[in-house]
């Protein structure tokens, strides 16, 4: 990592707790660089995170204000200081079991009031924490510790979602694209509304290992060939979207 | 920090409903932020929170469920906001796992928990005494509680007020355990001029979590305080110590006896003729009030009947009247099939119990005529 965001890490909490070959540290720090080039002090910014992985991303690692809270409510303990302090910014970093699963509720309902809120979804569509089960964004077919057969269930697109709620800024990258994915962050602050940047963040350990990708080059050939610009995936029908990996901003 | 403040309402004399009297104890104890969900019988709180709090430009707002209440009113308390919300049992139990955050993390809220008939969706709109062990041991783990139990409109004011002064001393979630009839009486109630607050202490240099057994200051959210709140284990910083056994340890000591050492101060009881009674009643909320308009019905036949009320239940102040109970015939009276009892038993085996679960007030001459058949 960059010497110059040292300032915003508390160095006595490393090394980070993620797998070698982990998405999580990429976006960790994507994150810091955009907050690092729009020059904000990040003592004013409230991070606020669920349980999982992709919740320590902030916790314990950045030097501000840090929440790291229940299993899925992240959003709702951001609620709460939203309403309370327009002087601050909020950045909720949380897993996609955590935000789309067992906080999807709370995930609608925030989107709906469009409150001022930076959501950044570390999205490995899978239980990375606690040990490789099946999320609400795995793949048809893939092999988790709870689905051994292969997914039957259909995926969310957590972006379509958010974004039929009333979100005010969506869009989905992946660790792979670090320069639009900052930039995206980078606008969210500027957003006066809920944003929400789906980030596909590769789990070599679980997914990766049981889907024949171990390493973090296997995802990144295989992201490769399957990403696919919102504009284009607008004209494609569901079947020629299978397994396809839409990026850039919704509408 | 202890503060005198001028109460809200004019002082004086008010006929209000017992909900009423809660929302504007929370507001004069300086509540300015209440998230809830509908509940009966509880709604009365939020709907006159809603009003209110605009008045006195403090936040309001509607959630998608009880969890997502409890949540926001720790998020608020961490922005250095006095917070609180209110329910039912059914909602109180969605409500568990963000009291445990809030003991876990030090956090400062009121919950009011107005008690209906249960389990599950029962008898919403009758009352109830089903939650003292739910309020005292519902959430996981091992720690200590407050828990507090209004007998009167009066009480849902000044305990409402009391409870934010434990939670922000004490930075612990206190509850409010009322029922269904004190809820929606209606009855009188004085308004004092002054009533005294407690705000909380803050200094960013100091640790903001643990203390063995003190209270250690507790600063907001964009103060500089660079705060690492987590509800894993953690030290006096905050920083996870989720494999050492030496924090958990700590942590878990810690959040038990910085209530344990204060119990004398915590601690609140009422009795009434127990000087002379070979009978004694226990009973709290709307059941002791039942139980005194009996014991004044048998003095007047010379039967020697008092009462113990508790006003707090969780500490237990039970183990107060330890003596007193041992050469007398003691009656448990609840809206429950024994739970208070459970913590009578504790001190002496041989009880007596009037137990009512049929969503009806124990009434005074039912309580009369069952000290009459013993
Ligand atoms: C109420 C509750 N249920 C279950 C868990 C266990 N749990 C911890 S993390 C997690 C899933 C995390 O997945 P995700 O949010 O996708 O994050 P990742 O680890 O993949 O980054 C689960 C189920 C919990 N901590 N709390
Ligand atoms: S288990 Fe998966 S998500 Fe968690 S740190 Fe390891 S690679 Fe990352
Ligand atoms: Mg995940």
């Amino acid at each position: 990592m960059s010497e110059k965001l040292y300032k915003y890490l508390r160095e006595e909490v490393f090394p980070t707790p993620f797998c070698p070959g982990c998405g999580h540290g990429i976006l960790l720090q994507t994150i810091l660089r955009a907050i690092d080039e729009l020059n904000i002090d990040i003592k004013k910014i409230v991070f606020v995170s669920g349980i999982g992985c992709a919740a320590w991303i902030p916790s314990p690692h950045f030097k501000t204000d840090t929440l790291h809270t229940l299993h899925g409510r992240p959003l709702a303990f951001a609620t709460g200081i939203r309403l309370t302090r327009p002087d601050l910014e909020i950045m909720v970093i949380s897993g996609d079991g955590d935000l789309g699963a067992i906080g999807g509720n709370h995930l609608i309902h925030t989107a709906r009031r469009n409150l001022k809120i930076i959501t950044i979804c570390a999205n490995n569509s899978i239980y990375g924490m606690t040990g490789g089960q099946l999320s609400p964004t795995t793949p048809k077919g893939i092999i988790t510790e709870t689905s051994p057969n292969g997914n039957w269930e259909e995926p969310f697109d957590l972006c379509a979602l958010v974004k039929s709620c009333g979100a005010q800024f969506v869009c989905r990258y992946t660790v792979f694209h670090t320069k639009p994915l900052k930039r995206a962050i980078k606008k969210a602050f500027e957003i006066d509304g809920f944003s929400f940047i789906d980030v596909i963040s590769p789990c070599v350990t679980h997914y990766g290992r049981r889907n024949k990708m171990p390493t973090l080059f296997d995802f990144y050939q295989f992201i490769l060939k399957n990403i696919i610009s919102y504009e284009k995936a607008k004209s494609l029908s569901k079947e020629e979207l299978k397994n396809k990996i839409i990026i850039g901003e919704y509408e | 920090m202890i503060k005198k403040v001028k109460s809200l309402l004019t002082p004086g004399k008010y006929f209000l409903q017992g909900n009423i009297a809660c929302a504007e104890g929370a507001l004069v104890a300086g509540c300015r932020f209440y998230a809830g969900y509908p509940i009966t019988p509880s709604s009365e709180i939020m709907e006159h929170m809603a009003k209110r709090l605009k008045e006195v430009n403090g936040y309001f707002i509607q959630m998608e469920d009880e969890i997502a209440s409890i949540c926001s009113v720790i998020g608020a308390s961490w922005s250095g906001i006095k917070a609180m919300t209110a329910t039912s049992g059914p909602g109180f139990t969605l409500m568990l796992e963000g009291i445990g955050y809030a003991i876990m993390t030090e956090t400062p809220c009121v919950i009011v928990d107005v008690q209906r008939q249960g389990p599950a969706t029962g008898q919403a709109t009758r009352p109830a005494q089903g939650d003292v062990m739910q309020a005292r041991w519902g959430a996981s783990g091992d720690y200590q509680i407050i828990v507090l139990a209004p007998w009167s409109v009066e009480e849902m004011y000044y305990l409402t007020i009391e409870a934010f002064n434990f939670s922000e001393r004490f930075r612990i979630p206190v509850i409010v355990l009322s029922d269904e009839i004190i809820a929606h009486l209606k009855e009188t109630l004085t308004i004092k001029e002054e009533v005294i607050i407690y705000e909380r202490e803050k200094d960013i240099n100091k640790p903001p979590f643990l203390g063995n057994g003190k209270i250690p200051p507790m600063p907001s959210f964009g103060e500089g305080a660079n705060l690492l709140v987590t509800g894993s284990t953690h030290n006096e910083w905050g920083v996870r110590k989720a494999f050492d056994p030496n924090s958990q340890e700590k942590l878990s000591s810690h959040l038990i006896k910085k209530i344990k050492n204060y119990e004398e101060e915590i601690l609140r009881y009422e009795t009434y003729f127990i000087e002379d009674c070979e009978y004694l009643i226990i009973a709290f909320g709307s059941v002791a009030r039942s139980a005194l308009k009996a014991i004044q019905m048998l003095r007047k036949e010379n039967v020697k009947v008092g009462l113990f009320r508790p006003i707090i239940l969780w500490p237990s102040p039970i183990k107060k009247i330890k003596d007193l109970i041992k050469d007398k015939k003691i009656i448990v009276c609840e809206m429950n099939q024994g739970q208070l009892i459970e913590e009578v038993k504790k001190h002496k085996e041989e009880l007596f119990s009037l137990f009512k679960t049929r969503g009806e007030a124990i009434y005074p001459y039912e309580i009369y005529d069952f000290i009459k058949s013993i």
